[in-house]
């Protein structure tokens, strides 16, 4: 017995390390709760329910993180609504129209637009996309809609609606992934049956593909709001950065996340506690939206 | 009233116009960034710090010798986390320890990335009083950690039961047979998840910029503030000067090289390690 036990240490103390890594896993999700809240708590202590008004100044020690709220919501929301039409349709072409070799080479393209980092988008944001929405999108849109609040008021380029549109971009890759996994685990005889019945192609798609996947898409797009909501360099380049609540998508705004980038390395005393409270508020809602995605996306085989 | 098969083929049309709008800015970046970047490339570019605005010539080499360090150091805390989570998760999936593991490393990548930065500047920055290239580094590596162990898992559990069971028969000790066939037998593809993880972090931006913060010379030391790549794009972007936009697009363009690059890279040895394989 005491021979088998010696034989069988070294396994034991090798699991015993591959615990402790894990440990460590644990450890560092509860120090982010831990620490984010002390290093916001100061700014709970003193200013209590006010920190859920909507004015921001830091030098009037002002700070309502409301119009964050309603910026991260926003932009993520609106990008939300331009990516998933165009996510589906990607992986609709991918995963039911285009023959092997095309799909491959097309997929590939879309994942090439998950890998391009952050700050690049933002960069060709400012620099591409910003002129052509202030030159010739924004003032298009103005001139047959321009009555109705959301798209009046002067055009500066940086805007809600310009982060939204960088966003939608920045998303379409991770919603078009997770839907062309539930397309694939349709079976074939679905299909197949559709066609048998005499369905022409699109008709056949919408029903045995589309129609049965309804829960996935929605899956899908949770999945793409969360990465929307904690998505920051590209959004603080595009927002303006302007932390005033304004009804216009075309004016500037700010979010949870563009705040933080754009205010935490000059900011002491409770601004430096107002954001860490924003930080905070930020991971409860990506912690939020993560136990959302588990549950919708239950179902359909993920 | 159009015919069914009409229906049918304009819809398939606007699935693959809807496709190719995606691409649009997928070329257009690539374009963009290829034609203002590549002007803006010179020896001294790579070789200089920045000079005073006005002033003509200086580089960003400080930013690109900084990302590099910085990766490093990220990659020496995150990747043998990051494996030995992925060796947990894959080699003892019943165990309690891992079940919960599981959902915390799903929970950890999805935290966002500038909340990463704010945790490490309240554990790291705060307490020591400054921006430092340790806080830049804890930041990377927790970004890193998640996806290493997520993808090595996967990368493991490709391994057939039956070689592990080979293993155990001969008399090898479980560790050995984790780690020498296991994890030796798959080291190619478990290379493949660590350079993922190495492009993801080389252009993350958000992290680093309350934590390595910034600097406008070659390193000076591990607790002091460190240029990165990402952050003096992101600084020089939003300059007013014209000189700086132009550095701004040089440096987008050592940056995708660097990740696009990896990214094909890792590709072309996965497809051509499968098609051997089968």
């Amino acid at each position: 017995m005491n021979s088998l036990r010696e034989v069988h240490r070294p396994d034991v103390s090798f699991r015993w390390i591959l615990m402790i890594c894990a440990w460590v896993a644990f450890l560092l999700l509860t120090g982010f709760f831990i620490f984010l809240f002390d290093l916001g708590f100061p700014a709970l202590r003193d200013l209590g329910f006010n920190l859920l008004t909507l004015e921001w100044n830091p030098p009037l020690k002002v700070f309502g993180m409301v119009s964050f709220i309603y910026g991260t919501l926003l932009t993520s929301l609106l990008a939300l609504f331009i990516a998933t039409p165009v996510s589906v349709a990607s992986a609709v072409v991918l995963s039911e129209l285009a023959p092997g070799k095309l799909a491959k080479a097309l997929g590939f393209l879309v994942e090439m637009l998950a890998a391009i980092p952050s700050i690049v988008y933002g960069l060709w944001g400012l620099f591409f996309l910003v002129p052509i929405l202030r030159e010739t999108v924004m003032p298009f849109v103005q001139k047959f809609v321009g009555f109705l609040p959301i798209f009046g008021g002067p055009i500066y380029g940086v805007s809600v609606f310009s982060a939204a549109v960088i966003l939608a971009i920045m998303v379409i890759p991770t919603i078009t992934a997770v839907c062309r996994e539930i397309f694939a685990n349709i079976p074939q005889v679905q299909r197949d049956g559709m066609l048998a019945l005499g369905a022409t192609r699109f008709e056949m798609i919408q029903v045995a593909v589309l129609d049965s996947s309804r829960s996935g898409i929605f899956g899908a797009m949770v999945l793409g709001l969360g990465r929307a909501l904690g998505e920051t360099m590209a959004v603080t380049m595009l927002i303006g950065n302007r932390s005033e609540l304004d009804f216009s998508w075309f004016a500037p705004g700010q979010t949870m996340a563009s705040a933080m980038a754009s205010e935490v390395a000059e900011a002491s005393g409770t601004h430096l506690a107002a954001l860490g409270m924003v930080g905070f508020v930020l991971l409860l809602i990506s912690a939020l939206v993560f136990y959302s995605t588990k549950w919708a996306l239950k179902g359909s085989g993920r | 009233m159009i015919s069914r098969d009409l229906k049918s083929r304009l819809m398939v049309a606007l699935c693959y116009a809807l496709l190719a709008l995606a691409l649009v800015p997928l070329l257009s970046i690539l374009y963009t960034v290829i034609s203002k970047g590549l002007p803006a490339l010179s020896l001294d570019f790579f070789l200089k710090t920045p000079v005073p605005v006005g002033e003509a010539g200086g580089g960003i080499g400080h930013a690109i010798l900084g990302t590099l360090l910085l990766i490093l150091m990220a990659s020496a805390i995150g990747v043998p986390l990051g494996l030995a989570m992925g060796i947990l998760l894959s080699e003892y999936p019943k165990r309690k320890t891992a079940r919960a593991l599981r959902t915390v490393v799903e929970v950890l990548s999805s935290v966002p990335s500038i909340v990463v930065g704010l945790f490490a500047y309240a554990v790291i920055v705060k307490p020591m009083k400054g921006f430092s290239a340790h806080a830049g580094a804890v930041a990377l590596a927790i970004v890193m950690v998640p996806m290493i162990a997520r993808s090595s898992e996967e990368m493991l559990k490709l391994v057939p039961t039956s070689v592990r069971e080979a293993g155990l028969a001969l008399g090898l000790p479980r560790w050995k047979v984790i780690l020498k066939i296991v994890v030796g037998g798959s080291i190619g593809s478990l290379i493949v998840s660590v350079l993922l993880a190495v492009a993801r972090i080389a252009g993350e931006t958000a992290p680093l910029l309350f934590t390595a913060f910034g600097s406008q010379r070659w390193f000076q030391g591990l607790n002091q503030p460190i240029a990165s790549l990402p952050v003096t794009i992101y600084n020089y972007a939003i300059s007013p000067y014209e000189d700086w936009h132009e550095k701004a697009w040089g440096g987008a363009l050592v940056l995708i090289v660097l990740v696009v690059g990896l990214n094909l890279f890792v590709r072309m040895m996965w497809t051509k390690r499968r098609s051997t394989r089968s």
